[in-house]
């Protein structure tokens, strides 16, 4: 789950990172009331789940409460726009309000989980404030690498070693290892995906501080943050995929072809995509319905798949190993009789209870387009798609 | 024998609610030992004819169970994997799904301490088809006794590129699920490794999927085996998946890309085919090719 700045920052501000002073204001007025505050000068930041919020005017300075009125006035409300968000943008319902930092240095600091290595690794540049993937691309040098040690965590050493390595002052080590300790703990502690500080800025009178953060966790780790799940916005995210995911449903992607696709498991979504793309045709989403146990939410998922405008045909393509293909057909066929799905269908079924899920399709005396083994499934569902579109 | 499961294998079931009673019907029917089942506070009872204890330790001192196959709910995996470590049980396959990745960190390091493998989670199980040896949820009926090993991160893949095999008259000595987390147990490298030194195996489908670096790592070792390699990279034309920030770029870069990953394994000599539905006839080109069918 990703969380909005200003939540990011609060929850390291619980752990002692230094932040800016500054608070979410969800008006005009409440941004006007927080500028006075702060004595004037101050940033509005549109809060919204993409990073390039600047250059798609989210981000505003002001050098006084009327300015800071006006600034919010902008972002508040607006779509904004970045390389991340696609076309249609994200919603902007509150801007952060902080004051305005004398920024000397601008550095860079991040934790993500180092798959190869089992182990979360701490990450820090002096290449602060710019696309970190462009830095490790053209100089992977300037970025340096701690692993975290699950049962001795972060150790001060390891801080100053990355401090050393990205040219701190003396008199900087010991703070810049207590903050990355800490920035490390609040990771741990709250299950953290990414942790992502940048920039983090030395002041020009030598303090470490977090100008920016991202905070992404771990949703298998749900469970044990119930104060964290409130922080869950749903207005950045696709409304069908929140829909995907209140009906228990992990994994629906939107993509923008004509095929809509219900399949069990990640490996055989992407593998389904590549054989519908290898015959031609182009995928409109796809849903993994994981190892579903009912025909409700088989329907449910055929309901979340054939409401998109642009599905022209559903291709149901499911290898039952835990989930069972019985279940799958008894899903399709209530979807097929109730109305709900009117495009024509394809069913590829295999692996356990085929031999019921088959029947029931047969039984049910609808028309369903059979596929048999997985080329055919892609070519059948592509043809039909073509079909579709030429009326 | 082929790899981690033969004839001798004593398949103990941790979490043996629904799912694992079924699993544990599924295997007893196709001929796997399955000893024991562990659910704490049960102990005692007997479902289907197979006891129930409270401890896997109990299971290994009385029955013998050398595979401990994991069901238990994700909250509590983590600690039933540290659990059947710390009972010296040598293969311990996890099929959970949901898993918190930093109790998967916790577990991996503990493991790296003792002397249990770690199959998953997340992943389909192992199966050894002509040993009707079987820990897992896969489906047995598309499966026949044969010479090409399946290593996959994905379940579901596994059992279609069986399938496909196995339609060709191509048997199989045996499939391992990854598992398709983050942080995992045995990795394709590892995994290539077993099959290599399998006497059964004599050739290997790998399946990937696009993310991280472990294709590349696999690759690495190609080189150093002696059976033919036919990789399929799921992914190659699903757009960038969900980003969730920059720092998980660091780690991969580019690497991640299924282009990337399908370029090291032709590198080092395998075959990579660019549609799923290609998995097994190439295969059965390349056994031929090699005379090895």
């Amino acid at each position: 789950m990703k969380l909005h700045e200003f939540q990011a920052k609060e929850i390291l501000a619980e752990y002692g990172v230094p932040v800016p002073r500054g608070r979410v204001a969800r008006t005009p007025d409440e941004a006007a009331e927080i500028a006075t505050e702060l004595g004037g000068k101050v940033v509005v930041k549109a809060q919204a789940h993409t990073g390039g919020r600047g250059k798609g005017g989210g981000v505003k300075l002001a050098n006084s409460a009327e300015e800071a009125r006006h600034a919010a006035g902008e972002i508040l409300g607006m779509q904004l726009v970045t390389h991340q968000t696609g076309e249609a943008g994200l919603p902007v319902h509150s801007v952060l309000v902080e004051e305005q930092i004398d920024i000397a240095r601008e550095l860079y600091l991040s934790i993500a989980i180092d798959n190869s290595a089992g182990k979360p690794v701490l990450i820090a540049s002096a290449a602060g404030g710019m696309d970190i993937e462009e830095v490790a691309g053209k100089t992977p040098e300037a970025i340096h690498r701690q692993l975290i040690y699950p049962h001795c965590g972060f150790q001060p050493f390891q801080g100053r070693a990355l401090a050393f390595a990205i040219g701190l002052d003396a008199d900087l080590l010991r703070p810049a290892a207590e903050l990355m300790g800490n920035v490390a703990r609040a990771f741990e502690e709250n299950d953290g995906a990414i942790v992502e500080i940048n920039p983090l800025v030395v002041t020009g009178d030598g303090r470490l501080i977090a100008a920016d953060a991202k905070f992404s966790t771990d949703d298998s780790a749900d469970f044990r943050h119930p104060r964290l799940t409130e922080l869950r916005d749903t207005t950045q995210e696709d409304a069908r995929e929140v829909e995907a995911h209140e009906a228990g449903i992990e994994n629906y992607v939107k993509l923008d072809g004509d095929i809509g696709c219900l399949v069990n498991g990640a490996g055989l979504a992407m593998a389904t995509l590549d054989a519908i793309k290898f015959e031609g045709g182009n995928s409109a989403n796809f849903l993994d319905i994981g190892t579903a146990n009912n025909p409700e939410a088989v329907v449910t998922a055929l309901k979340i798949i054939c409401e998109d405008p642009d599905v022209k045909t559903v291709l149901v393509n499911v290898f039952g190993g835990l989930a069972r293909t019985d279940i799958i057909a008894e899903g399709v066929v209530q979807a097929m009789t109730s109305g709900m799905l009117t495009q024509p269908t394809v069913v590829r079924l295999a692996g356990t209870n085929v031999e019921e899920g088959l029947k029931i399709l047969d039984d049910s005396g609808l028309n369903v387009i059979r596929a048999d083994g997985f080329a055919e499934a892609a070519q059948k569902s592509v043809a039909a798609a073509a079909a579709a579109s030429k009326g | 024998m082929a790899v981690l499961m033969n004839e001798d294998s004593r398949v103990l079931i941790q979490g043996f609610g629904g799912a694992g009673q079924r699993e544990a019907a599924t295997s007893l029917a196709f001929g796997t030992q399955v000893v024991c089942g562990v659910t704490p506070g049960r102990g005692g009872q007997e479902i289907n004819g197979i006891p129930v204890l409270n401890t896997v330790r109990e299971g290994v001192e009385q029955y013998h169970a050398n595979v401990a196959l994991i069901f238990v709910p994700a909250p509590f995996a983590a600690d039933a994997i540290i659990e059947a470590a710390d009972s010296g049980i040598p293969t311990a396959i996890c099929i959970t799904e949901g898993i918190p990745t930093l109790d998967m960190v916790k577990a991996k390091a503990y493991l790296q301490q003792s002397a249990t493998r770690l199959i998953g989670p997340n992943c389909p199980g192992v199966i050894a088809v002509a040993e009707k040896a079987r820990a897992g949820i896969m489906p047995v009926e598309v499966y026949m006794p044969g010479n090409v090993g399946v290593i996959s991160r994905s379940g579901t893949l596994v059992y279609e590129s069986v399938d496909q095999l196995t339609r060709l008259g191509i048997g199989q000595s045996g499939s391992l699920g990854v598992g398709g987390d983050p942080v995992i147990g045995t990795s394709q490298r590892e995994a290539l490794e077993l099959f290599q030194n399998d006497p059964n195996t004599a050739a290997v489908v790998l399946i990937g999927e696009i993310g991280g670096t472990a294709e590349q790592e696999a690759a690495d070792y190609i080189p150093e085996m002696t059976k033919p390699v036919v990789a399929f990279i799921a992914g190659a034309t699903a757009p960038p998946g969900r980003r969730m920030g920059h720092a998980g770029a660091i780690i991969a870069g580019k690497a991640g890309t299924a282009s990337a990953k399908q370029q090291a394994l032709r590198d080092v000599g395998a075959t990579v085919v660019e549609s799923p539905s290609l998995i097994g006839a190439t295969m059965q080109q390349v056994l031929q090719a090699q005379g090895l069918t």
